[in-house]
């Protein structure tokens, strides 16, 4: 589904991202772990195109395309989904009338036809549930005053009703209590399946106790130093990222 | 897919500014010029009472001083070079018959150009709920729903043809809010003044329908100069409406109208207004000058006056719709947004007098900037000393899109009466790259989200439009600001 090969990328003047290589199939969830500063965000907001990371070289396909040819409402509308770490506020915009629009568009991508306001609200009140997530929260507008929790339950509902084929999920535990991780991980775990890949990016092994992933790869300045199956989060849980410094590179040269 | 979608993107931000043509029609214009015999001409062709007649010599000859002492106003944040009075043709008129007896007289060709504009004059195909009054350069062409309104004993016509027919009312209210010394433009206004609304609304009516007009500049070379005045009888209610545009020309035109609402006891006006007059092209040639003066006198006990305004268009907007708060617990509101793109200027606001006791105001004002345009919020919150128990709250809220626009506020407070509560908010924000790459992330595209992110801004200013107009408004802000974030 999603093939990176020496991905190399950029914000600002910094190089991030160092020779990504990362092959990802269809029902497959991974996790990508890394100390901060690591490139884990970057390589998420340069699947979903955020205009401010550039691509210095290497090659993207998704589902067989460039991917990077594509917008970010193109890549959306095939398919990819980011959970943001930080859900973005916006003032004044109904959050229904927000995930209707968005639907709305990725139903049309897909030749499907648009739903009314009728028939999205008894699809938005099914995967309320899946989230443990107030209606009320569906009348206020996009995130605005939402504590952490709520943002973040609001990411996974929005993933829930978009049905993605590639759902990236970019430290969907960060600021959240115990209870809230553990809704937000059985809302996560319901939306796998054989046709829909994840990529689960976290700091801590905390959140794949709940989302176990098929494989673990570890992000060290811009390189994926190691890769292995769920055991090695543990590992990383008793070792910490410090090892991680004097671990020679994975592949790819040195020089950008 | 990709295509079509890039396609619906380039067609969507090349769109040009819709209300541009030219309607090809036999003026009746005077030569340029403003002297005494201008006026003169101008109130003949009306034929107009003598006591107007004087008025408008007395507004000539205070502007002819005004303009020997070069007083026209400095202090806004708007540049624009100095405009030459004498080369303005103050008086155009579409040749027609001068009085129609119906719509079926109105020349083809201006009805056409209203259909063009989605202003339907012919009253069957009209929406049921709005009665439009259509202004084209310097005359009104046509006043729909008239005699519908008349069974109310609803007075709503041509500002000409209330000299005529309601002299008493003209005369007694007219300048009672704006006098014609009040300031440059007014001045000006009050000595050319060519057409315009009238409306009466008699006690305890409340008028069935949205009142509206519609003006249209399609003369090159000329001003528009036009005079509305609503008076709202004890205990009655008007909801008013106006509409604008203008041809695209590579030269700026001078708009400069005055406003004057009455509301006695218990009366209550609210004033919509959508400006979208020709705001020049993306390099900031032509465009209107839209020097406006709007007031609203509050003059009986628990009277209201609320202006709206969405101001997309002009090259400069120069107005602050006011409201004078005399009657004890009268109201006056003020919502507005204001977009500049490109090159456009505005400096917009109000002022709001409180005089009476436990009187009120709301000020909320929506700036948007884009491109080059400069967007200033100057607001006057004066409670005089016999207004006891008034308040306020203003609250002024700026939108910038990109690095080279930018938003002022000006909030100016004079408070003489310590049992007043005066609060003032202000926001400046940036449509940031998080809010759109957020919006896009999930599926809609770039002009989709600014639409949305800046509809969203505007939320409190838009659902206090009437129905029917909150629509066109909100793809109107669409429009305005396409292609301003790149």
């Amino acid at each position: 589904m999603l093939e990176i090969a020496n991905l190399h990328a950029r914000a600002g003047d910094a190089d991030i991202l160092k020779g990504i290589d990362l092959s990802v199939r269809a029902g497959e969830v991974h996790a990508i772990m890394g100390p901060n500063g690591s490139g884990k965000s970057t390589l998420a907001n340069v699947l979903a195109g955020r205009p401010s990371v550039e691509i210095t070289r290497g090659q993207v396909l998704f589902e067989g395309a460039d991917l990077t040819a594509f917008s970010p409402e193109e890549r959306a509308r095939r398919g990819i989904f980011l959970a943001f770490q930080y859900p973005v506020e916006i003032p004044g915009v109904s959050n229904m009338y927000f995930i209707k629009a968005a639907v709305n568009a990725v139903r049309k991508h897909r030749g499907e036809e648009e739903l009314d306001a009728i028939d999205f609200l008894a699809l938005a009140r099914e995967k309320l549930e899946l989230v443990e997530m107030d209606e009320k929260l569906m009348n206020r507008a996009v995130n605005e005053g939402f504590s952490g929790g709520e943002k973040k339950r609001n990411e996974i509902f929005q993933m829930a009703l978009l049905e993605p084929r590639l759902a990236i999920l970019d430290e969907t535990d960060s600021g959240l209590d115990i209870d809230a991780l553990r809704t937000v991980a059985d809302g996560i775990n319901a939306l796998r399946g054989p046709d829909r890949a994840m990529i689960v990016i976290t700091h801590y092994q905390r959140l794949l106790e709940h989302i176990v992933p098929d494989y673990v790869h570890v992000l060290s300045d811009g390189r994926i130093a190691t890769s292995g199956g769920k055991e090695l989060a543990l590992e990383l849980e008793r070792k910490g990222y410090g090892w991680l410094e004097v671990a020679p590179a994975a592949d790819g040269g040195a020089t950008g | 897919m990709a295509e079509s979608n890039d396609a619906t993107l380039e067609s969507l931000t090349q769109q040009e500014y819709k209300y541009g043509f030219v309607t090809d029609i036999a003026e009746d214009r005077i030569p340029p010029g403003l002297n005494e015999g201008v006026v003169r001409l101008i109130s003949g062709k009306k034929g107009e009472p003598e006591w107007l007649l004087e008025w408008r010599l007395k507004a000539l000859r205070r502007f002819l001083e005004l303009l020997e002492e070069q007083a026209a106003p400095t202090w806004a944040m708007v540049r624009y070079p100095q405009i030459d009075y004498q080369s303005i043709v103050y008086y155009a008129a579409p040749v027609q018959k001068q009085q129609l007896e119906n719509l079926d007289e109105v020349d083809p060709e201006l009805l056409r150009t209203y259909e063009k504009l989605g202003i339907s004059l012919a009253e069957q195909k009209r929406l049921s709920g709005v009665a439009v009054d259509a202004v084209f350069d310097s005359v009104s062409v046509a006043t729909t729903f008239k005699a519908e309104l008349e069974k109310e004993g609803i007075i709503f016509c041509s500002f000409s043809e209330a000299v005529q027919k309601h002299p008493e009312l003209v005369r007694k209210y007219l300048g009672s809010v704006v006098p014609y010394s009040d300031n440059f433009f007014a001045t000006l206004n009050s000595a050319v003044f060519s057409d315009g609304s009238f409306a009466y609304i008699p006690k305890g009516v409340r008028c069935p329908m949205e009142l509206s007009t519609y003006f249209r500049i399609n003369a090159a070379g000329t001003g528009q100069f036009e005079r509305t005045l609503i008076i709202a009888d004890k205990g009655s209610y008007v909801s008013y409406l106006e509409g604008c545009t203008a041809p695209m020309r590579d030269e700026n035109q001078l708009h400069a109208a005055v406003v004057e609402l009455v509301a006695l006891e218990d009366a209550e006006i609210k004033y919509s207004t959508i400006q979208n007059w020709y705001p020049g092209n993306k390099d900031g040639v032509g465009g209107i000058y839209n020097f406006v003066t709007k007031r609203g006198a509050c003059r009986g006990a628990r009277s209201k006056i609320s202006w709206t305004q969405v101001e997309t268009g002009s090259a400069i907007t120069w107005k602050y719709p006011s409201c004078i708060l005399q009657g004890d617990d009268s109201v006056g509101e003020f919502y507005s947004v204001a977009v500049t793109n490109n090159y456009q200027q505005a400096d917009t606001g109000t002022k709001m007098i409180h005089i009476g006791k436990n009187t009120k105001s709301t000020i909320i004002s929506k700036a948007i900037s884009a491109g080059h345009g400069q967007n200033s919020y100057r607001g006057l919150v004066r409670i005089q000393a016999g207004a006891k128990g008034a308040r306020n709250y203003s609250q002024c809220d700026s939108l910038l899109m990109g690095n080279r626009c930018g938003a002022h506020t000006f909030p100016y407070l004079e408070v003489k009466n310590a049992t007043a509560t005066v609060e003032h908010e202000a926001t400046t924000s940036k449509i940031g790259e998080d809010q759109l790459f957020y919006c896009r992330q999930r599926g809609l595209s770039e002009e989709d989200a600014i639409s949305m992110i800046v509809n969203g801004f505007c939320k409190q200013v838009l659902r206090e439009l009437p129905m029917e107009f909150a629509v066109e408004a909100q793809n109107l802000l669409g429009l305005s600001l396409e292609g301003s974030v790149g």
